[in-house]
């Protein structure tokens, strides 16, 4: 059985890591709906499609939130990306694969991916 | 309408999320000898009235205000009605819910447990005030998986930074490997 001593070990490794975090409170919100008919339509490989995205890449100042209605049943998954000072950007009918071009383009590069926003959907 | 149980109980989960639960305990017994795979989901949010509580398995009651019909509980209920199952809620206003599905773990209808640990590292890691149980066991085999434990050695370095996130998936991965004697379920 794997137990939880290593826990420890990486605790006393990410404690200087932290007290940087801390300072960090402009971030960016990604927000992930996870109703029923969120999860349905397969929000959880999106969740986890950004989770590990941004871990992956080391992006900083970033936090993935679960939410549960977003009131958009028929958009979803729908994922809601907010920069400091920015307006909320809206993106519907999310997939894995767009999760990581919102990553690469919109998270890091800073351009919206205007294709997928709700705007583009209606 | 889900393709896997750990789907259901992420879904089921976020009712207790929304009832501002702070305690979650989700349990996973399987028991070859009795041929059932039983899914416990207990909180210490808002809980129900009797009156609430016997609309919560209608599909056409929902506290939420977006949408006319609630589908997470009458869903699971059917999931496991349909493997010749069971399936019981109770709740308390003011203390909590406790929701229990059983699944003939050999019913052609049964779906697969599926990935447990999608689901137990998109709730801890996304949700860090709440905190969470989780109980897996296969006949005798068993392991259990409690956050405020987890808080209490991370200290004040949070629970969702990715080395945390790294190790717990493969702790949860390796131990339900173990449990599960290296069988699916
Ligand atoms: N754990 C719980 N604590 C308190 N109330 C609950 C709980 N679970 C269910 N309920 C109540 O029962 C209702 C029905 O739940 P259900 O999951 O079926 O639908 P929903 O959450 O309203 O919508 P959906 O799950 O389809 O997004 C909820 O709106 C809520 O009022
Ligand atoms: S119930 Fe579908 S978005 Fe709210
Ligand atoms: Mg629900």
């Amino acid at each position: 059985m794997k137990s939880l001593e290593e826990l420890a070990v990486i605790r006393d490794k990410m404690q200087a890591l932290v007290n940087l975090r801390n300072e960090a409170t402009d971030c960016t919100k990604i927000v992930v709906g996870m109703a029923t008919c969120g999860i349905a339509a397969g929000a959880r490989p999106v969740l986890k499609a950004f989770s590990d995205g941004i871990q992956e890449k080391g992006i900083k100042d970033v936090m993935v939130i679960q939410e549960g209605c977003i009131g958009l049943c028929q958009y979803e998954p729908i994922v809601e990306v907010t920069a400091p000072g920015k307006e909320k950007v809206t993106y519907v009918k999310m997939t894995a694969e767009k999760a990581a071009e919102v990553i690469e383009q919109h998270i890091i590069g800073g351009n919206v991916v205007t294709k997928y926003t709700i705007n583009s959907a209606m | 309408m889900f393709s896997e149980i750990s789907l259901h109980i992420l879904d089921i989960v976020q009712n207790s999320i929304s009832a501002r639960a702070s305690l979650i305990e989700i349990t996973v017994n399987i028991d070859n000898t009795s041929d059932t795979l039983t899914v416990i989901i207990k909180d210490n949010g808002s809980g129900m009235t009797d009156d609430e509580l016997s609309k919560a398995v209608d599909p056409f009651y929902t506290t939420r205000t977006t949408r006319k019909n609630g589908f997470g509980v009458p869903f699971f209920k059917a999931a496991s009605e349909m493997t010749g199952g069971s399936f019981e809620i109770s709740s308390e206003k003011g203390k909590g819910t406790a929701v229990k599905a059983v699944f003939v773990l050999s019913s052609i209808d049964r779906m697969p447990l599926g990935n447990m640990t999608d689901t137990l590292i998109s709730l801890i890691d996304t949700n860090c005030r709440i905190d969470f149980i989780y109980n897996y066991s296969v006949d005798e085999r068993s392991f259990t998986l409690d956050t405020r434990q987890l808080k209490k050695t991370l200290g004040n370095v949070p629970i969702d930074l990715p080395e945390v996130t790294v190790f717990l998936t493969r702790y949860l991965d390796d131990n339900t490997a173990e449990v599960s004697g290296g069988r699916k379920y």
